[in-house]
């Protein structure tokens, strides 16, 4: 197949054998782990200045150029803290709780397409290989909670497990309705379907539906205000993480924002055409790879910011609120909107805009 | 290359179901189930089998070990290690296992193993196209029955979370 040729990494791979196979095979996992570890800490960066931006201050702006190194100056000081374990604490559940949770989100990235050459593999079911890892995450919380004999951070797992088992159901039809769209589950299947038009605009009504949906249930799916009763300080200490110290809680916190990471760039890569430039306005231009990437990042950019301006602006909800809004609202609409797509999909009712502008 | 993915895998999968029934610590056995279940998936991966994959991964791994999670909890002294079982019970329990075993194992090494003629890698189409068909090995009547089953219980779900007044309500 033409596509998985273009991809850069398995050209590494079919250009070696071996023992080189191997070494290119742990250069790749080594790349993803230092993108992870730095789009994880300059979200954290983004985050407060964004912070900074919607409550009129500057946020950090001292260390280095405009605040760049703040954030690594803070990792820094979480890796020369203390570790310290709970006496009570279950060590081997305490320890494997931030592994389970860190190892779905750096999977989950691994599928993600940031430009047509550079994915880490592009599997068959791509889409629902992603929903299906991020439902481990969870139980990552779960036992590291568990692990940690602490009643807050207890609690505040059982929420956590609550609101992902419910949120996905959302997430799933929300996914659903751009599939049929797309017809197949393959991320650079989906993005290619949306050469002409992304399927924001496709699907129209029922995808503006589902837009919103998706963007709702990943926000809880990512534990973010104001779904973010897991840690909610006000009640439960920090929630979860009550009993982590240093790089134990630095792990929770690095996989919380790529989780965030992840929906904003499913969000691009599900309605907003992913790698694809609007009205191909950089196809020509040498080094497709960059401006691939470029466009990922610059529509992924757009949706984080919109999450970090739900973190400032809603207030938290209440638990049976957060319950209310899933099964008596998100759930039963999703449900008609998949229905609804179906139907428009049948009758050919979409907007094409490649057609309309005769390009 | 496979076959050493293989061995890695089916080490892990035996170790961790090993330590999933011998662990006294009932929480523990959750988790070393967990990872037996991800190494199943591992299993799949391995043989292409990307959506049995994702499906091990969507509904054991994150499904019914979040169940287990919660259920496990129900339980007496959940923090407490498990109480040693009395001699006679554990007997026939290990013979109950062995004659079972026995079975399992005599059937594996009588069964004559056929090589599959086609290694394609069986892809989601392929997947969809077989669960809609209606001719000689198609699961249309499966596939449609439990989707009605599945389609009923997350509507019946919805009625009971949209019924008027529950008892805890009125309550306060």
């Amino acid at each position: 197949m033409i596509l998985s040729n273009a991809n850069i990494f398995s050209q590494w791979l079919e250009s070696t054998s071996g023992l080189g196979y191997v070494l290119v095979l742990i250069l790749i996992a080594a790349l993803y782990l230092g993108f992870f570890a730095v789009a994880g800490l300059m979200l954290v960066l983004m985050e407060r200045r964004v912070a900074g931006f919607f409550q009129l201050r500057l946020g950090p702006n001292r260390v280095g150029p405009w605040g760049l190194f703040q954030t690594i100056a803070d990792a820094l000081k979480l890796v020369s803290k203390e570790i310290f374990i709970p006496k009570q604490a279950d060590k081997f559940l305490y320890k494997a709780g931030y592994y389970i949770v860190i190892i779905a989100a750096l999977i989950g990235i691994g599928v993600i397409p940031f430009s047509r050459q550079i994915q880490g593999f592009d599997i068959n079911v791509g889409i629902f290989f992603i929903t299906a890892v991020s439902s481990v995450g969870v139980l990552g919380i779960l036992f590291g909670a568990w692990g940690s004999r602490n009643k807050y951070s207890l609690i505040g797992a059982m929420r956590s497990g609550l609101q992902m088992v419910s949120y996905e159901l959302s997430a799933g039809f929300a996914v659903v309705t751009v599939v049929l769209m797309a017809g197949s589950l393959k991320m650079t299947e989906i993005v290619e379907a949306q050469q002409s038009t992304w399927f924001l605009f496709k699907g129209h009504l029922p995808a503006i539906i589902a837009f919103m949906i998706f963007i709702i249930a990943g926000t809880a799916e990512s534990n973010r205000v104001p779904f973010d009763l897991v840690e909610g300080e006000s009640e439960l200490g920090a929630g979860f993480h009550t009993e982590y110290s240093g790089m134990g809680f630095a792990y929770f916190f690095l996989a919380e924002f790529i989780n965030m990471f992840i929906i904003a760039a499913l969000t691009s890569t599900l309605f907003l055409g992913g790698w694809l430039a609007p009205f191909g306005i950089t196809d020509g231009l040498p080094a497709q790879w960059f401006w691939g990437m470029f466009w990922f990042f610059l529509k992924t950019g757009v949706i984080i910011f919109l999450l970090m301006w739900f973190r400032w602006t809603f207030p938290r909800l209440r638990i049976d609120q957060l319950l209310t809004l899933e099964w008596k609202y998100l759930l039963p609409v999703g449900l008609v909107n998949t229905v609804v797509m179906a139907l428009f999909v049948w009758k050919d009712w979409l907007i094409d805009l490649g057609k309309i502008f005769g390009s | 290359m496979e076959s050493i993915l293989f061995y890695i895998l089916a080490v892990i999968i035996l170790t961790a179901a090993l330590f999933t029934v011998t662990t006294v610590k009932i929480y523990r056995a959750v988790l070393y189930l967990l990872i037996a279940l991800l190494g199943i998936a591992g299993l799949y991966f391995l043989m292409d089998y990307d959506f049995m994959g994702a499906v091990q991964l969507s509904v054991y791994a994150g499904g019914v070990m979040v169940l287990f999670v919660y259920a496990v909890m129900l339980t007496e002294k959940v923090g407490e290690p498990v109480r040693k079982i009395a001699l006679f019970r554990r007997i026939i329990a290990a013979v109950t296992v062995l004659l079972l075993m026995g079975l399992a194992l005599y059937a594996i090494w009588n069964f004559d193993f056929p090589t599959a003629s086609n290694n394609k890698p069986t892809t989601i189409n392929r997947v969809g196209e077989v669960l809609l068909s209606t001719g000689d090995g198609g699961f249309i009547l499966p596939f449609e029955v439990i989707s009605v089953l599945l389609l009923s219980v997350m509507v019946g779900a919805i009625v009971i979370a949209k019924s008027k007044k529950s008892k805890i309500e009125n309550h306060d």
